[in-house]
């Protein structure tokens, strides 16, 4: 920048410090449950350590300590993933049909919204009801699949908004001038400039379903994914294995976010490289 | 395929999503609307078409003190989400000055919220609780000589948690709107003799509005719907609407939790609606 630096004015400081104090607001308390999970094999529930060991790591694995934490983490995690596919292809043509107007489209739009405002524990019930009544029984794959994708879907859609409001589309006129087929406009035009955004929309999807307790509680059936099963811990677990689990599935959380992260990142690099 | 000149190419791109939302949303919804009118027993629900459902729930004064409950605490929950929500924004989008560290530090804001919410709960119970971090350390300092009672399972919690978990939903839209404010609207108001202030309050609030309006909706139906945060919480010491919709739903009575559902659904919708009248959405993406 050739233009001199202003002098930072008094507020900076006094709202950096509001911005520290707020950053350490949201990552202390999982600070905390971090450093505890590794309590010693006779700490509590509460400071001072007793040790230090990996006593309540291992007892996640054991299948009477705590319910079933494989199964129900193989669940959410085969979920998610389903949950994600579905959500990065399903949004990703709906923000093609939304770039021209339709009749009905804003009957959509406003069912993406209701869909996100609606009280999650709605979702649930109506589901729950209606699968009783057709009597079906409710499955992670079936009724809770989809719960979660009316979760997943407006944010899908919203991030395709934001994405083709900003699309020029000149360049798929570019393509098509130079004889590519509609296809081809899309594999080799579109997807590569909204890719890196589709890789958010599969972040956000994965792990929103990932997390979700609400949508899941009544559409889960008789097999619990991993938030039922932490919530069912909740009342019936005092050891410090929770916050283990607290830590383990938080670290598989930082994992997704840094592997797409990493994957927007090195996606950049190479169409700089390409330029 | 004229998969790009032909309206019925977009009829085709949108139909999984138009079917997902009415197997998943639509039909789900008008069956709770069905089954609110319906009768059950203890085993069993009857489909009938009765009102009673309604009139005991409109009836009983539990309903109203557990309404009042709810507003309070998604009041209280809008009012810190929207004061640290909207501090935290500013800080961000007027006086962090390299697009990097905009982002960087957006993100640091962001990454919490795809982690487990559950989780994030459970992790007060150390800091908050009788032998906590906190209560230690006001021991220690001289502050109380007893552990404060009040920091974990009541309101304060229930309040915290919603703000710990929610604030971003406030951070994220103010920061869009923010950011779109031209730089030189700023410098104008300087050189027309605001001060800092008077230019926050006169230029940026006015034009962060739409991003105050779709945080506020966010918060609001959020805090109105949540059932887990308040069990968790308040140690099973409190009510919300959506914790009596899941007790209903615990106990078998379908009916009676579809009226609360309706009511709730309505209540909802009346709110945002009002919110609405402040904010275009479409116009904001």
């Amino acid at each position: 920048m050739a233009k001199t630096r202003e002098r930072r004015p008094t507020s900076f400081y006094f709202l950096a410090a509001f911005f520290t104090l707020f950053v350490l607001f949201l990552y202390g308390p999982m600070l905390t449950i971090f450093i505890l999970s590794f309590q010693g094999e006779n700490g509590g529930l509460t400071f001072p350590m007793n040790g230090f060991s990996f006593h309540w790591f291992g007892n996640l694995f054991e299948q009477q300590a705590v319910g079933d934490f494989g199964g129900s983490f193989t669940r959410s995690l085969k979920l998610g993933l389903i949950v994600m596919v579905v959500t990065v292809v399903v949004s990703f043509m709906a923000g093609l049909a939304f770039r021209r107007r339709f009749r009905g489209d804003s009957v959509i739009f406003y069912l993406a919204i209701a869909s996100l405002i609606v009280p999650s524990i709605l979702i649930s019930l109506g589901i729950g009801l209606l699968f009783n009544i057709i009597e079906w029984q409710p499955q992670w794959f079936t009724s809770a699949l989809g719960a979660h994708l009316t979760w997943t879907f407006p944010f899908g859609l919203l991030i395709m908004f934001a994405v083709f409001n900003r699309f020029d589309p000149s360049y798929e006129e570019a393509a098509r001038d130079l004889g590519a087929s509609n296809w081809q406009t899309i594999q080799y035009v579109v997807l590569p400039m909204v890719g890196p955004s589709l890789i958010g929309v599969a972040m956000f999807s994965f792990t929103l379903s990932y997390d979700e307790f609400a949508r899941t509680l009544m559409t889960a059936g008789s097999l619990n994914t991993l938030p039922l099963e932490i919530y069912g811990m909740t009342t019936n677990v005092t050891t410090p294995v929770l916050y283990a689990l607290g830590t383990v599935t938080t670290g598989f959380s930082f994992l997704v976010i840094g592997i797409a992260l990493g994957s927007v990142l090195l996606m950049r690099r190479r169409k700089g490289q390409k330029a | 395929m004229a998969f790009d000149t032909s309206k019925r190419s977009s009829y085709f791109l949108i139909t999984p999503m138009a079917a997902i939302f009415a197997i998943f949303l639509v039909i789900p919804l008008l069956t709770i609307v069905i089954v609110s009118f319906w009768d059950y027993d203890e085993y069993r629900i009857l489909p009938d078409f009765i009102l009673e459902n309604y009139s005991y729930l409109l009836g009983s004064s539990v309903t109203w003190k557990i309404y009042l409950n709810t507003l309070k605490y998604a009041a209280l929950t809008w009012v810190f989400t929207l004061l640290i929500g909207f501090t935290v924004a500013y800080f961000l989008a007027f006086h962090v000055r390299s697009l990097t560290w905009q982002i960087v530090l957006f993100m640091l804001c962001t990454i919490p919220f795809w982690t487990s919410n559950i989780i994030r709960m459970i992790s007060w119970i150390p800091f908050l609780g009788r032998n906590g971090l906190l209560n230690s350390a006001l021991i220690n300092l001289g502050i109380v000589d007893q552990p404060l009672e009040f920091l974990l399972f009541s309101d304060f919690a229930v309040v915290l948690a919603d703000v710990h978990l929610y604030t971003l939903f406030m951070v994220v839209p103010i920061f869009n709107s923010m950011m779109r404010i031209d730089r030189s609207l700023i410098e104008a108001a300087r050189d027309a003799g605001a001060s800092g202030f008077e230019t926050l309050k006169s230029v940026i609030v006015p034009l962060s509005k739409p991003g105050i309006a779709i945080g506020s909706i966010f918060v609001i139906t959020v805090v109105m719907g949540d059932f887990i945060t308040v069990r968790l919480m308040s140690g099973g010491q409190s009510a919300s609407v959506g914790l009596q919709i899941s007790n209903e739903i615990g106990l078998l009575q379908y009916p009676a939790a579809a009226a609360s559902a309706v009511v709730l659904l309505v209540t909802v919708l009346l709110i945002v609606t009002g919110l609405l009248r402040l904010v275009d959405i479409r116009k904001e993406l």
